[in-house]
């Protein structure tokens, strides 16, 4: 597959650039696959205009999803899969978030929105501002914490058991027989020569 | 006669009920006999299957693909390899391609043999059940000949597929084949033009073209409803292209309409499974770009550079360059995608496995409200549920 676009993508890319106007922050076509970046506070007008839009009508949510990266601020990107079955297309649109930031729902105009929005406010502890009925959606009841960031651990924070005793499913902190085996793969070698060679100018520093 | 005022009442069904195809548990808001609300809880079943991929290698997250959808396992892993394939640009043999478009469709007719039995079974019909277990089995049997596993399989790796399949398996798929469709016609005598299963199913959960498509609808259940998307002709991967078939397309969009189209699939799966065994060329199966795929084992018995390569593949993995892909295939339930973010290392940073199940599920009430209860039933069978990949 070639990175570079063809006319056909290109088109598309200044069609939508069109349909979204001013509020494109930036764009990119990955794979031939194109992405716009929008204000978060835009979203849902964005999204009004790419569904109501007579001649490219996205007329498919396919599914809403976020990143996570600590380092950065904003911490959160959601992205919105789009799909026109009219014109087979796929859009990627994205935004930006803070942890805390309100996000506009966009239930009203995706049905489909209802439990992807559901599921990131469950996973990443996004909330969404107009959304209908926003619980927690895949987690246990009563759980605590958003699996899918990045500084919750893989195994977790509380295991369940049944207690013979108690009669009852208990819950209680993780224990783990065995310490979790995570190696580190970043070139090895890499680093060992980087490290020889600080190590002789320091040597030679010495002498 | 004076009024009476009924309060409506909340039911509960499930996790452990028969027709709730494995662990969904819904909450019922009735009013007498007919639905006012249904609230599905789902995640009884969530591994964090994501969560787990964003801490294994390429390699090892493509297991995981089995365990979504384990009616169908390798349509799940096509969607992972080619993703993969996408991001290392690497190029699958042709033959590679043929054997898992052949076994896709496998996979489609052992997931709609068992999504329309149970279904028959859901609303009284036990026979197709027992029947289609026995089609399942020989199904089975050939994936167990070309991966050594009846359900997870790993047999899709990111440039083809593991290893080539036995010599006399093509044949014997090829006999399945020819008696395959008198198995289906007689799937058709017990159900199509049956009384009660007509009764149970028409005009039951029916989901206008419109709806379907704003509700983020595909598959099957979207054919039925009258759209015509298949992805499999509109954005074709692999050797689909040269694949002479037909999109069967409902016109209700009711359980009905479901179960027809579902059954029309099968048989245009039966068409490319023949011309993928008349045409499959000779050759390899497996690309030989070093980047991804591990040397043979005769070069691993005489180069030292073939067993280093092998033991950096299988520990480290492969580091993917930084980029972002969706890649969807056609499951048999509909549309499965994976949104992969790679960040240079050898582990992804960010895997979102999109399964059309999710999106039917939450339909649920959409399709249920103001009918029987007994009509609930009949709706989540026709969905095609499987918990595995809903929850992942």
């Amino acid at each position: 597959m070639e990175n570079s676009p063809n006319e056909e993508t290109s088109n598309f890319c200044s069609i939508i650039k069109n349909i979204i106007g001013k509020d494109v922050i930036d764009s990119k076509i990955d794979f031939e696959q194109f992405q716009v970046t929008v204000p978060a506070k835009q979203i849902y007008e964005v999204l009004t205009s790419l569904h109501s839009n007579s001649s490219f009508c996205f007329d498919q949510l396919i599914d809403i999803t976020a990143i996570d990266f600590p380092d950065l601020s904003p911490r959160f990107e959601i992205v919105y899969l789009l799909l026109s079955t009219s014109t087979n297309k796929r859009l990627i649109v994205k935004i930006k978030v803070d942890e805390g930031e309100l996000v506009r729902s966009c239930e009203n105009i995706y049905k489909s929105a209802n439990w992807s929005e559901r599921e990131i406010w469950d996973m990443f502890g996004i909330f969404f501002s107009g959304h209908p009925d926003l619980r927690r959606l895949l987690t246990d009841y009563g759980f605590e914490g958003h699996p899918l960031r990045k500084d919750f651990p893989l195994t977790g924070r509380v295991q369940v058991k049944y207690d013979v005793d108690q009669n009852r499913v208990v819950y209680e902190p993780v224990k783990l027989i065995q310490e979790y085996r995570d190696f580190d793969f970043l070139s090895p070698w890499e680093t060992s020569f980087g490290e020889i060679e600080k190590n002789e100018d320091s040597e030679s520093d010495q002498s | 006669m004076s009024e009476t005022e009924i309060k409506p009442i909340t039911m509960n069904f499930g996790p452990q009920h028969p027709a709730a195809h494995g662990v969904l548990r819904l909450v019922f808001e009735m009013d007498g006999e007919v639905i006012k609300r249904a609230d599905p809880h789902i995640g009884l079943l969530h591994r964090g299957t994501e969560k787990l991929i964003e801490n294994k290698t390429y390699l090892q997250a493509l297991p995981y693909f089995d365990r979504l959808d384990y009616v169908s396992p390798m349509n799940q892993e096509h969607a992972w390899a080619l993703s993969v394939e996408r991001l290392l640009n690497i190029q699958v043999p042709r033959r590679g391609q043929y054997i898992r478009v052949l076994f896709c469709e496998l996979g489609r007719i052992l997931n709609h043999i068992l999504n329309l039995t149970a279904f028959a079974l859901d609303v009284g019909a036990m026979t197709p059940l027992l029947w289609g277990f026995e089609e399942r089995e020989i199904l089975l049997s050939f994936y167990e000949r070309a991966s050594g596993a009846r359900f997870h399989a790993a047999y899709f790796r990111p440039g083809g597929v593991h290893q080539d399949i036995p010599e006399e398996l093509l044949e014997d798929i090829m006999k399945w084949l020819n008696e395959f469709p008198s198995f289906i016609n007689d799937l058709e005598t017990l159900l199509t033009a049956n009384r009660i299963f007509k009764q149970r199913t028409v005009d039951v959960g029916v989901v206008s073209k419109e709806d379907a498509l704003n509700l983020g609808f595909s598959g099957p259940p979207l054919r039925a409803s009258g759209h015509v998307w298949d992805l499999r002709k509109e954005q074709p991967y692999d050797v689909y292209p040269e694949m002479n078939f037909d999109i069967p397309v409902g016109k209700t969009g009711d359980c009905y309409a479901r179960y027809l189209v579902r059954v029309e699939e099968m048989r245009q799966s039966c068409r490319i499974i023949e011309q993928c065994i008349k045409e499959i060329p000779k050759g390899k199966v497996l690309s030989n770009d070093a980047k991804m795929v591990p040397p043979s084992r005769k070069d691993m018995k005489g180069s030292m550079e073939a067993l280093i390569q092998h033991f950096k593949l299988y520990t480290e993995g492969v580091h993917v360059p930084p980029a972002e892909t969706y890649t969807a295939v056609e499951a048999p339930k509909g549309e499965f995608g994976v949104f992969l973010v790679s960040d240079g290392s050898n582990k992804p940073y960010r895997a979102k496995l999109r399964a059309p199940g999710f999106q039917f599920l939450a339909a649920t009430e959409h399709m249920c409200k103001g009918h029987m209860l007994a009509d609930a039933v009949a709706v989540i069978g026709s969905m095609d549920l499987v918990f595995g990949e809903i929850d992942r």
